[in-house]
C-alpha cells in the first residue's frame, strides 16, 4: 500500500471516529450545549482543555522554533504552561463556583453592569476570532499538504466536519471529540519523538535523551549541537542572550497572563461538576500539555543535529546534491526546504554566511513534518503525524468557536437583548450562531487578513490586558467597582492594541506604522508581542486608581465575592441569598 | 451551611492567601528566577549533558509547574475539610 492511501485510511478513520462521537453527543438543552451539563470527570476534562489548548501552532510550528531559537525558544516552553498555574489558583475554581455559562457573564454579574458585559463580549471575541484565523489557515495548509487537495478545499473539509460536531453537539459533542483529538495527536507527537531519541541516545524517553550522551561519538547531544552549530558559524544552542532577558522576561509573562486569561481555555473548567474538580482538572490539563511541551525541545534540537549532519557539518562531508536522501527530495517538492548551488560544485553549504550558504529555504515546520521521514520511520508513523497535525487544528478551532458562539447567543442575544427568550430558543440560536462563527472563521480563513502572521501574539496580548486583570479583580478585591473595572480593560486594551499597531502598523499595515518595527524604538526593549503584561500592569494600575475615585460596588456584590470565595454554599451562615 | 461566623470566614480566606502566596513563590522562582535571571549561572552546573539553566526553562519548570497545581489542590482540600466546606459527593 502506498503512503498516501494510507493517510487516507488513517485520516479518514479519525474522521469517522469525530463524526461517531457528534452523532452519539447531541446537546438536547443549553446546559449542554454551552457547558456539558457540568458532568465532565476532571481527568477527562484535563485531557480535552490539552487538546483545546494545543493547537496547530503547538503541533507542527514549535518544536520547529525551538530548534532555530535554542534556549530562546524557552519563552513559548514556559509561558504556555506556567499560565496554567495562574489558571488553577486565581481563577478556575472560583469561575466554577459562580456557575455560569460564560467569562463575560461573570463580569456583568460581578460588576452589575451590562457595559462591562458588553466590553467582556468584545475582548473576547477580539482574541477569540484573531486567534481562530490562525487555526482556520493551519488546518487548510495541514489538510492541502497532507491529503493532496487545494487549501479551499482542505478548508472546507475541515469547517464541515467541525461544523457537523459543534452545532450538533455544542460544548458536549466538542469535549468528547477534543478527547479523542488529543489522544490522536499525543500518539502522532511522541512516537517519532521516542524512535529519534532511541536512535540517536539509546534512550527511550525524549526527555531524559535530550541529556544524554550520543551513541555515535560518546559526546552528549546538547554538547555535539553546540560544536556543530559554532563550526557552521551559528548561534549556540543553550547559550543566554544577555541583550533581551528583560524582553524575555516580559514575553514570558505576557503569554502566561494572557494563557490564564484566554475565554476558550476558562469555559472548559466550567464542564466539572464540582471546585474540587476544576482545581485537579488544571493539574490533569498540565500533565497531557506537558508531555507534548517536554518533548518538543527533544524533537528540536534531535531534528536540528540531523538536518545539519545530512547537509554536512565540514567542507569534506558536505552534501553531494546527487546524493541528497529521499526524504530532502519530498519536501523539496512542497518548496519547503530549497537549495541552490551557489558555487556549482555539486555539493550543498549550510553555513551562516548569507554570500556562501546554498540552503536557501528551510521552513521551521519541516522539523516535525519531516521527522517520521528524518528517522526512517514506516509508512503509517507519517500517516498517523498527519491525523494528529488535523486534530491539533480542529480542536483548538472548535473550542475557540464555542466560545464565540456561547458569547453571541447566551452574553449578547439572552443577557443583553431579549432576556425572556425561551430554553429552547436560545438552544436554537446557539446552534445558529456556532454556525455564523464557522462562516465567520471559514471567510478570514478564505481571505487571510494581511495581519494573519501577528495576530496569535495579539489574541495573547488582548486576554492579558483586558480580561484576566478583570477576572483577578472580580474574585481577589472585593472593593473593585463597575467604574474601576471598565476603565482597566479599557485602558489595557487600547495600550496594548496602540503599541503593537505603532510598531507592526494599524491594522498590521506595515506603511503605517509610525515607529518601525526596529528594536531601538521599543520601550525598555519590549517586543510588541510581549507588551501584554504591560498591557496588565496599566490595566491594574487605572483600575486601582478609578476605583478609589468613584463609589464602593453595592452590598450585595460583596456577598457574590464572598460566595465565590468558598467552595460551598452561601458564605455566611445567616447571609443566605 | 458554610462558616459560623465572619472570623472562620476571614481566617479561611487568609489561608487560602498564603497557600497561592507560597506556591506562586516556587513558580516564580523556577521559570523567571532559574529559568531566565540565573539562567547563565546555573548553565555551569551540568546534569548528563543539560546545563542547569538551560534544563531549568526547557524541563525543569514544567515539571514544577505540573507539580504546584496538585499540591495546590491537595492543601485546598485539606483546607475545605479544615473549615467544613468541602463539597460533598452529590453537590452539582
Amino acid at each position: 500500500m502506498d503512503q498516501q492511501t494510507l493517510i487516507y485510511i488513517v485520516v479518514g478513520a479519525t474522521f469517522a471516529l469525530y463524526l461517531g462521537i457528534a452523532i452519539y453527543c447531541k446537546a438536547g438543552s443549553t446546559r449542554e450545549f454551552y457547558v456539558a451539563s457540568k458532568g465532565v470527570h476532571p481527568v477527562a476534562n484535563g485531557m480535552a482543555t490539552a487538546a483545546d489548548w494545543m493547537s496547530a501552532a503547538s503541533f507542527i510550528s514549535m518544536a520547529g522554533l525551538i530548534a532555530f531559537l535554542g534556549y530562546g525558544g524557552s519563552v513559548f516552553l514556559m509561558g504556555w504552561t506556567g499560565g496554567f498555574v495562574l489558571l488553577a489558583m486565581l481563577l478556575a475554581p472560583y469561575l466554577r463556583k459562580f456557575g455560569k455559562f460564560t467569562v463575560p457573564e461573570f463580569l456583568g454579574d460581578r460588576y452589575y453592569s451590562n457595559t462591562a458585559r458588553v466590553i467582556g463580549v468584545i475582548c473576547l471575541i477580539l482574541a477569540s476570532l484573531t486567534y481562530v484565523i490562525g487555526q482556520m489557515t493551519g488546518t487548510g495548509v495541514a489538510f492541502s499538504r497532507f491529503l493532496e487537495v487545494s487549501y479551499e478545499m482542505g478548508l472546507s473539509i475541515g469547517m464541515l466536519i467541525v461544523f457537523f460536531y459543534a452545532v450538533m453537539g455544542g460544548m458536549k459533542g466538542i469535549t468528547y471529540t477534543q478527547i479523542a483529538q488529543y489522544c490522536v495527536m499525543i500518539t502522532a507527537y511522541t512516537i517519532p519523538a521516542i524512535f529519534i531519541s532511541l536512535e540517536m541516545t539509546g534512550w527511550a524517553l525524549p526527555q531524559i535523551g535530550l541529556g544524554a550522551q550520543l551513541t555515535e561519538h560518546g559526546t552528549y547531544v546538547l554538547d555535539r549541537l553546540d560544536q556543530v552549530l559554532n563550526e557552521l558559524g551559528f548561534a549556540e544552542y543553550v547559550a543566554v542572550n544577555e541583550h533581551n532577558r528583560i524582553n524575555m522576561f516580559f514575553y514570558t509573562l505576557s503569554l502566561m497572563i494572557g494563557t490564564a486569561g484566554l475565554p476558550h481555555v476558562i469555559i472548559r473548567f466550567f464542564t466539572v461538576p464540582t471546585v474540587k474538580a476544576a482545581r485537579s482538572s488544571a493539574g490533569w490539563a498540565l500533565v497531557f500539555i506537558a508531555i507534548l511541551y517536554t518533548t518538543a525541545p527533544t524533537v528540536g534540537a534531535m531534528a536540528r543535529l540531523n538536518l545539519m549532519e545530512t547537509f554536512g557539518t565540514t567542507e569534506a562531508t558536505e552534501m553531494v546534491y546527487e546524493e541528497r536522501p529521499q526524504w530532502v527530495k519530498n519536501w523539496e517538492q512542497t518548496g519547503l526546504i530549497e537549495f541552490t548551488d551557489k558555487d556549482n560544485d555539486g555539493t550543498i553549504t549550510y553555513s551562516s554566511n548569507e554570500e556562501e550558504n546554498e540552503v536557501t529555504e528551510l521552513n521551521r515546520d519541516i522539523i516535525v513534518l519531516a521527522n517520521p521521514e528524518i528517522a526512517m520511520l514506516p509508512d503509517w508513523v507519517i500517516a498517523i503525524v498527519a491525523a494528529g497535525g488535523l486534530a491539533a487544528a480542529l480542536s483548538t478551532a472548535a473550542g475557540l468557536l464555542l466560545a464565540i458562539s456561547s458569547a453571541v447567543s447566551h452574553d449578547l442575544l439572552k443577557g443583553v437583548f431579549k432576556p425572556d427568550i425561551s430554553e429552547k430558543n436560545e438552544l436554537l440560536a446557539g446552534r445558529l450562531s456556532m454556525a455564523g462563527s464557522i462562516a465567520v472563521a471559514g471567510y478570514l480563513g478564505f481571505n487571510p487578513p494581511g495581519f494573519a502572521a501577528g495576530t496569535v501574539a495579539l489574541a495573547f496580548g488582548l486576554a492579558a490586558a483586558s480580561l484576566f486583570p478583570a477576572l483577578m479583580f472580580g474574585i481577589f478585591y472585593k472593593k473593585m467597582n463597575k467604574e474601576g473595572a471598565i476603565a482597566g480593560m479599557l485602558a489595557g486594551l487600547t495600550v496594548n492594541l496602540l503599541y503593537v499597531f505603532q510598531h507592526k502598523g494599524i491594522m498590521f499595515v506595515a506603511s503605517t506604522s509610525f515607529l518601525g518595527d526596529l528594536d531601538p524604538n521599543w520601550f525598555f526593549g519590549i517586543s510588541p508581542n510581549a507588551f501584554g503584561a504591560v498591557g496588565a500592569i496599566v490595566n491594574f494600575i487605572v483600575a486601582m486608581a478609578v476605583c478609589k475615585m468613584t463609589p464602593e460596588p453595592p452590598e450585595n456584590i460583596q456577598h457574590i465575592v464572598d460566595d465565590v470565595r468558598v467552595p460551598v454554599g452561601s458564605s455566611l451562615a445567616s447571609g443566605g441569598h | 451551611m458554610a462558616f459560623q461566623n465572619e472570623t472562620l470566614k476571614k481566617q479561611y480566606w487568609r489561608d487560602n492567601l498564603r497557600i497561592i502566596g507560597g506556591l506562586l513563590a516556587v513558580w516564580a522562582f523556577v521559570s523567571f528566577g532559574c529559568g531566565i535571571i540565573f539562567a547563565e549561572a546555573l548553565n555551569a552546573i551540568h546534569i548528563g549533558g543539560y546545563p542547569l539553566g538551560f534544563w531549568f526553562a526547557q524541563q525543569g519548570s514544567i515539571v514544577t509547574f505540573v507539580a504546584l497545581i496538585f499540591v495546590y489542590a491537595k492543601l485546598m482540600d485539606r483546607l475545605d475539610r479544615k473549615y467544613g466546606v468541602q463539597e460533598t459527593e452529590d453537590a452539582k
